[in-house]
């Protein structure tokens, strides 16, 4: 009784709220826009019993997801997203990894220390840490007055609603997922192993290349999945940072709902960048049990 | 023993000036007289004046404050459960669904779970409002509750709990005087987490509010969509300022626990030798 009691209380709720709402979008994908409210059809009358429920079946079709396809801005902005998503990543780990080294080659005493400063951005508001960007890339923003100012420049650079805006914000808000992982496999890393390498004849150079690196893998991988994974659908980055030409999945979905109004197509989107979003997620997923089992 | 070079150190210092100098320079310009963001015109506290003399902002503020103590206090409770069930209920019909439920919001895009609960919410004819960001920021937030919470309770001895049924606490009295007591941190982590998420989503509160709650993002986001504004730099710095006072305080009060465990541990060993 207990148990069932502990059971089916959060089972309810998520069923509820989470796989009946994914079931409702799946459905709306299949039906058609309509002038009404809710604006799309067919609705499915329970009250007229199994002719109801047939109408209601012969209503929906693939139409929306053909529509898709005929549409060139869907896979553009599918294949943006994606290409957008992997290059803010490679950047990521660029700058991330000789963070995360360099934290753990710290002195023990100074490591948690350094390891809040990663972790502290974390709890300040995602949209706020955007928006700070905003005022640094401007088209009169202290970025542009800096370089002006050295004399690197004399008109303005147009950052601001651009990709490489877009960029900057990507791998600023999503560093400390990047570092996080790769710190932790870094800190475990035994020394003697790079000495080992170094007696051996390596170079220090060599010896990062075929010990250090090999050795963090597990933390690199993680942590090019944690920034992939969410990059791909997002949305505050492109709409505050972006151009009206940034082209992401996420942004498109929102416009597709508040401004077009077309439910259908909108949910039709969110099916297809689920289906995206399945094949690193699965990967990801294997990662990390690989990862425990290897540990435990 | 471990090399730190002047390559080291050059990153740390570099990788760290990126991480905080947007925000320093956020909460610099927030005490910037002109109304011309990005020109210095001397120290002012305008900004903060009209801030709190805006009553939009202060509603808003109100609004979110509130979503986010109800949905993270019930995300709590409905997390620890499905905490408890995921590492001690063992098999039951079901299970993989189960668990596939709690992971999957973790992962999934705040466009997909915010469309997603407003055709629901739509569907069965709620009202939208704060009751309905509550369901929602609830929802996903439990999910990263019950994560922090059973890694903890994975760890847990069972056979204090054993200790305190045999003793005659009924299931409930063991549960609130023994098990409680020792993931307590990992609960109160939990509900800082869900309080924080809940602060700071604008994706999934735009999708399942109504015309009659604002949350703080949205304003914000509303704010800014057109450009930089004096008064969102100042909002920007308090919420920067309590977020840092936070995260320290906590981390001197679980320093000082971490201090005051080991020294009774010591203590017990000392004792039982």
């Amino acid at each position: 009784m207990r148990r069932l009691f502990l059971i089916a209380v959060p089972y309810i709720w998520l069923l509820a709220l989470f796989l009946v709402p994914f079931a409702i979008v799946l459905k709306i994908a299949l039906s058609d826009i309509a002038l009404a409210i809710p604006p799309y059809t067919p609705t499915l009358d329970l009250s007229e019993g199994w002719a109801g429920i047939r109408a209601f079946l012969s209503g929906l079709d693939f139409e929306n997801f053909v529509f898709l396809t005929t549409d060139d801005l869907y896979w553009r902005a599918y294949l943006s997203s994606l290409k957008i998503a992997a290059v803010a990543t490679v950047i990521t780990l660029l700058i991330g990894y000789p963070i995360a080294y360099a934290m753990a080659r710290a002195a023990p005493e100074w490591r948690p220390t350094l390891l809040m400063l990663v972790i502290l951005p974390f709890w300040t508001s995602f949209l706020i840490r955007v928006y700070s960007w905003m005022g640094i890339l401007s088209s009169e923003g202290v970025l542009n007055q800096f370089l002006m100012a050295l004399g690197l420049i004399d008109t303005p650079l147009q950052i601001l609603s651009t990709n490489t805006a877009v960029y900057i914000g990507i791998v600023y808000t999503y560093l400390p997922f990047m570092i996080l992982p790769i710190y932790a496999t870094l800190e475990k890393m035994d020394d003697s192993l790079l000495e080992a390498a170094e007696d051996l004849g390596c170079s220090r150079l060599e010896a990062f290349w075929l010990v250090t690196i090999p050795l963090s893998k597990g933390g690199i991988i993680a942590g090019c999945f944690l920034v992939f994974i969410p990059t791909i659908g997002e949305f505050v980055i492109p709409s505050l940072l972006g151009g009206s030409d940034t082209l992401m999945i996420g942004k498109v979905l929102w416009e597709e709902f508040f401004s077009n109004r077309d439910w259908p197509v909108a949910s039709a989107v969110a099916i297809i960048l689920l289906m995206i979003l399945i094949v690193p997620i699965v990967l990801f997923q294997r990662n990390e049990q690989k990862a425990r089992e290897a540990e435990g | 023993m471990r090399r730190f070079s002047w390559f080291n150190a050059t990153s740390l210092t570099l990788g760290f000036t990126f991480l905080y100098l947007p925000m320093i320079l956020l909460v610099i310009y927030s005490f910037n007289a002109s109304k011309l963001v990005t020109v210095w015109a001397g120290f002012s506290t305008r900004w903060y004046g009209e801030l709190f003399a805006d009553q939009e902002f202060l509603d808003a503020a109100w609004v979110t404050i509130r979503v986010a103590v109800f949905s993270s206090t019930i995300a709590t409770v409905l997390g620890t459960m499905a905490a408890t069930v995921m590492v001690r209920a063992g098999r039951f019909a079901g299970r993989t669904l189960f668990s596939g439920m709690i992971y999957a919001p973790l992962v999934m895009p705040e466009v997909i779970t915010g469309l997603s609960l407003l055709l629901l919410f739509i569907g069965i004819g709620l009202d939208r409002g704060i009751f309905t960001i509550v369901l929602a920021h609830t929802t996903f937030s439990m999910c990263y509750v019950s994560v922090v919470v059973s890694s903890r309770l994975a760890t847990f001895d069972r056979a204090l709990e054993e200790a305190a049924l045999d003793l005659g606490c009924s299931h409930f009295q063991a549960f609130r005087l023994v098990t409680l007591p020792i993931i307590a941190p990992a609960v109160i982590s939990g509900w800082l987490l869900a309080f924080t998420l809940s602060l700071d989503d604008l994706v999934i509160a735009s999708f399942t509010t109504g015309p009659s709650a604002t949350t703080l993002p949205i304003k914000i986001f509303s704010a800014v969509r057109l450009g930089v504004s004096p008064q969102i730099n100042a909002l920007s710095t308090l919420m920067i300022a309590i977020v840092t006072v936070g995260v320290i305080t906590a981390s001197l009060i679980s320093k000082r626990a971490a201090v005051a465990q080991a020294r009774d541990e010591q203590a017990a060993a000392r004792a039982t030798a």
